[in-house]
This record gives structure tokens, C-alpha cells and sequence, in this order.
């Protein structure tokens, strides 16, 4: 670093040249995005139909076959709980339960989910009657911004499913026995959802106590 | 994402010669890595063949006491096979290091073996890489390369293979069964099956054209410690920097493949033998020949040192 050592640079500009960059990364893939709507006259979009259950309830759609689940949920069914962060399967925010199994549902078509049951953040409890998981999560305050949060909370609802179900984790000490709910477990099984706020404690606090745990 | 055309699969004889006689035809399982690609542009296909409609998903015993797994067995549930948790453990313990559990849900058994390189070069459409347009150049030689490959490498391409699994699947003999277009089946050994990059880093494994991974089956158990140590920038959904696959016996012999330092899962039989001498006889064969960047030449004593921590292990009982 000392090569660098005459560059005067304070921790307020380095964070300005830090969002700068982060508007600069984010302008081509949200234009990337578009583009990838226009057409060609070689590029006639390509549509096929399918029909899955969403939080028990069957859609009957007919989409551009490069639809993702994510988008089909968000743009076509007009269900904005589930997310879109990363749109690249890294960040976990849009996870939602496909046939019992949390799922990126940014990365997978549409068209590849007929007759899937889906469940979605909108399907697990509503404003009246919280899913237990959502009150854990208001009670230890497992979010700031709360844009990751619909993906956490599906994901953590799997998360205790998948134990209970003896699902190993990278974690678990024996692969013969069944896992155990610990805090090591559910951050584990937890990494697949990136929460930029940091509330990590608080989310392990609030899985910690649904699945039965004191904290 | 460039326009496609959809197909669901209705048998694997009929799914490959579909593919062979479609330009532009690809397979999709979990698309877990060929949506990403497909959305940055680097994979391009026209057509795909969803084959998640075979019955390509179950776990069966073989005659021979081995074990033949489907396709399209997902990560998760090849994991958290109790035959595969107590019998070649190695494999559980890789495939739940990887990825993250949402992916693992997706992925599959043939998806995981034909993921395709993590380099940032690969993935930058804006620069050279000689994987991704043929002849354009390799970027990442003289770039960033703390990843990257460090044996078996060429002048045309340092990228690794980014699968926990295949070098679980290495290490336990595998072998790779097929369709292929004309309807025949045959079996390639895992050992045969990712090639190095040489001149032609583009062509990553021996599929021919339309040819379709129906399972992959693995020989009778041989016991033994099953480790699988991987070293990582963090601890959980981070690609390997180095990982170790082993099976160590009782009396100290057992085989070693390393994860991320090659284009393929890297075994050296004959570096083996010397396992009762220690992780530096063991390192230094199997690391013969290698050409490290100034970046990735930490890789050189991470891997003598990861495989050290492991015969430990072993050792422990």
C-alpha cells in the first residue's frame, strides 16, 4: 500500500466514490435488462403457457418462455413481496418455497414450474395474522431496511423444515445423526441470504426463538 | 437474454437427438448456472430441453454393492442420502460445502459436473477470454488471478473448475453413464471426463454433441476416513481458494484430488503412495509441473498445509 501513501482520500469521500461505483454498476444491468425485452425480427419472443398454484391458488399464465419465476411472481401476477436483489442467485432476497424447498426464484423459468405449488412471503401469514416466523422477526427487530427480509423469512421457514426433516448441514458434526437446532446450524443454513444491513444477530435471534429455543 | 424456443423432454434417448439435430439446442435441469450465464449473454442457446421431466431422479443400489445416482438427483437430496451419508461420506461433505442451500435445492447431480468457471474474465463480457470466444485471448494471465488455476494449466486459459463435487466424484472412482443422439449408452470415468484447457479451453469435458448424462455411478464402498476440507475467503457459500477430497485407511494409504487448482478435479495416483510419508511428498507430486501467477502462488503451500490438516484428521480416528 505504500505506493498509495500520498493519496489523501477520507472515509466520506471513499463512500460517495463507493455509491458513484455502485450507480455505475447497477445503470448497464437495469438497461441490460430492457434491452433483453426488445426485439429483433429475428428475435420474435418466444411464449409458452403454464399453470402453477401460488399460495394455493392456481395461475393460469401464458409468458415469454425467459420469464423467470421471480419475474412472473413481480411483473405478471403483480405479487411484489418476494424481491429482486442480485437477480443472479447470490443474494437470496427473491427465495420462495417451490414444492417444499426454498428455491432462487430468480433463477429458474417460469415455464419450468407447471403444476409447482408455490409459496411466497404473501402466502405465509397476512398483516391480521402473522406466520410465526414474521412476528419473531418484528419482535427482534431482524431487519433495518427490510428489503431482504421476504427471502429471509421463506428461507428460514425452510431452514427449520429441513432440520426437522434430519437435512445435513456443512455444520453438522456427525452426518449419521439427526441435525440439531443451534445457533452454528441456522447461520450456516442461513448464508445463502445476504442481509446488506447487517441484522444478522437479530434474524438468528428471531429463527432461534420460533424454532423452540430460548435465546 | 436472447430469445429461445422450450421443449419438455419426454425420454433421454429422444431429449438427445433432439438436441443433436437442433442448432443452438441446450439441456436444462436446475439452470441454476445457465440462467445466470444465460442472462449475461455468455451462454446463448436458442433452444432448451427441459429434462426435468425424466425419471432421472432416484438413488439405487447396484448389483456390485455400488451406487447408481440419477441426473437429476438434486445436491440437497444427494447430501441427505444415508447411504451416501455413511458410505461415501466425502461426497456429502462436499456437496454441502458448496453453493448455498436455495442452489443445492436446484442444482443437480449432471449440472453440477458441466457448471462452468468462476473467472471473472469468463464472466466479463467486455474482455478477452479464450473460454468464452475461442482465440480472443486469455485476460486472465497478467490479471487478477488469486483464484485461479495453478497445474495444468496453458498459455490459453488459468481457470478452475469451480465443483465441490467432482472432487468427491474423483476420489471415489465415478463413472459417468450417457445417452447419446443415436440412442447408444456408454460410460466414461470421471478421470476421462473434464479435460484440460490446453488450446481449446472452450471444449471442457468429452461429451459429444446431443450426448446426455443419464446417472452416475459410484464402485462399492472402500471405507476409510472420508474428509473434505475446503479453504475459503469465507466460511460458508464461497468457492474453494483449495480443497482436499480424501479417504484415508487405517494403515495411512488412501487417495487425495484437490478442488480449485485445475480445470478438472486434480488426482495424481501415483502421488499417493506416498501418503504414509506425509502431506510434503504428497503436495510436491501432486503439485509437479505447476506454474502459479504471482496471485495464486500461495496455492502451492495452502495445499500442502490443507492436506497436512486433513491426514491429521485422519489420524485422529
Amino acid at each position: 500500500m505504500d505506493q498509495f501513501s500520498d493519496v489523501k482520500i477520507t472515509r466520506r469521500n471513499l463512500l460517495i466514490a463507493g455509491a458513484v461505483s455502485t450507480t455505475a454498476m447497477a445503470v448497464p444491468s437495469v438497461a441490460g435488462a430492457q434491452s433483453s425485452m426488445q426485439t429483433t425480427p429475428s428475435q420474435t419472443p418466444v411464449t409458452s403457457k403454464v399453470s402453477f398454484h401460488v399460495n394455493g391458488e392456481m395461475k393460469q399464465l401464458d409468458l415469454d418462455t425467459r420469464t423467470t419465476l421471480l419475474d412472473a411472481l413481480r411483473e405478471n401476477l403483480h405479487m411484489n413481496g418476494t424481491k429482486k436483489g442480485c437477480d443472479h442467485g447470490q443474494c437470496g432476497a427473491c427465495t420462495v418455497i417451490v414444492d417444499g424447498r426454498r428455491i432462487n426464484s430468480c433463477l429458474s423459468l417460469a415455464v419450468m414450474h407447471e403444476g409447482s405449488n408455490i409459496t411466497t412471503i404473501e402466502g405465509l401469514g397476512s398483516e391480521e395474522k402473522l406466520h410465526p416466523m414474521q412476528a419473531a422477526f418484528v419482535k427482534h427487530d431482524g431487519y433495518q431496511c427490510g428489503y431482504c427480509t421476504p427471502g429471509q423469512i421463506c428461507s428460514a421457514v425452510a431452514v427449520l423444515e429441513e432440520i426437522r426433516q434430519g437435512i445435513p448441514s456443512h455444520v453438522s458434526a456427525d452426518l449419521n445423526a439427526s441435525p440439531k437446532v443451534s445457533a452454528e446450524e441456522i447461520r450456516e443454513r442461513m448464508s445463502g441470504n445476504i442481509c446488506r444491513c447487517g441484522a444478522y444477530s437479530n434474524i438468528l435471534d428471531a429463527i432461534t426463538e420460533v424454532a423452540g429455543r430460548p435465546t | 437474454m436472447k430469445v429461445f424456443t422450450y421443449q419438455r423432454a419426454q425420454s433421454p434417448a429422444e431429449a438427445a437427438a433432439a438436441a443433436f439435430r437442433t442448432p443452438g439446442a441446450r439441456f436444462i435441469a436446475g439452470g441454476t448456472n445457465l440462467l445466470d450465464l444465460m442472462k449475461l449473454e455468455i451462454e446463448t442457446p436458442t433452444h432448451l430441453i427441459d429434462v426435468n421431466g425424466l425419471a432421472l431422479d432416484k438413488i439405487e443400489p447396484l448389483p456390485d454393492g455400488g451406487l447408481r445416482i440419477g441426473a437429476l438427483v438434486r445436491n440437497t437430496d444427494l447430501a441427505a442420502d444415508m447411504r451416501v451419508r455413511r458410505d461415501y461420506a466425502v461426497l456429502s461433505r462436499a456437496l454441502l460445502a458448496g453453493a448455498s442451500a436455495q442452489l443445492r435445492n436446484k442444482a443437480t447431480t449432471s449440472g453440477n459436473l458441466l457448471q462452468r468457471t468462476r473467472c471473472p474474465y469468463f464472466y466479463d463480457t467486455n474482455l478477452p477470454c479464450n473460454k468464452r470466444v475461442p482465440g480472443s485471448g486469455c485476460s486472465a494471465i497478467g490479471g487478477f488471478s488469486r483464484q485461479l488455476a495453478v497445474v495444468g494449466v496453458s498459455d490459453a486459459c488459468i481457470a478452475t473448475h469451480p465443483s465441490d463435487m467432482a472432487v468427491a466424484m474423483r476420489v471415489l472412482d465415478a463413472k459417468v453413464e450417457t445417452v447419446r443422439p443415436d440412442g447408444s449408452v456408454r460410460t466414461i470415468p470421471i478421470a476421462d471426463f473434464h479435460r484440460l484447457p490446453g488450446n481449446t479451453p472452450h471444449i471442457e469435458h468429452a461429451l459429444e454433441p446431443g450426448e446426455l448424462i443419464t446417472s452416475v455411478s459410484l464402485p462399492k464402498p472402500i471405507g476409510g476416513k472420508h474428509i473434505y476440507r475446503k479453504v475459503r475467503d469465507r466460511s460458508s457459500y464461497a468457492f474453494a481458494l483449495v480443497s482436499v477430497a480424501a479417504i484415508i485407511q487405517s494403515d495411512g494409504n488412501g487417495r487425495v484430488a484437490l478442488g480449485g487448482v485445475a480445470h478438472k478435479p486434480w488426482r495424481v495416483e501415483a502421488a499417493e503412495k506416498k501418503l504414509p510419508s506425509g502431506a510434503k511428498a504428497v503436495a510436491d507430486q501432486l503439485l509437479a509441473g505447476a506454474k502459479p501467477t504471482y496471485e495464486n502462488a500461495f496455492k502451492i503451500s495452502l495445499v500442502q498445509r490443507t492436506l497436512a490438516a486433513v491426514l491429521a484428521e485422519a489420524k485422529k480416528g
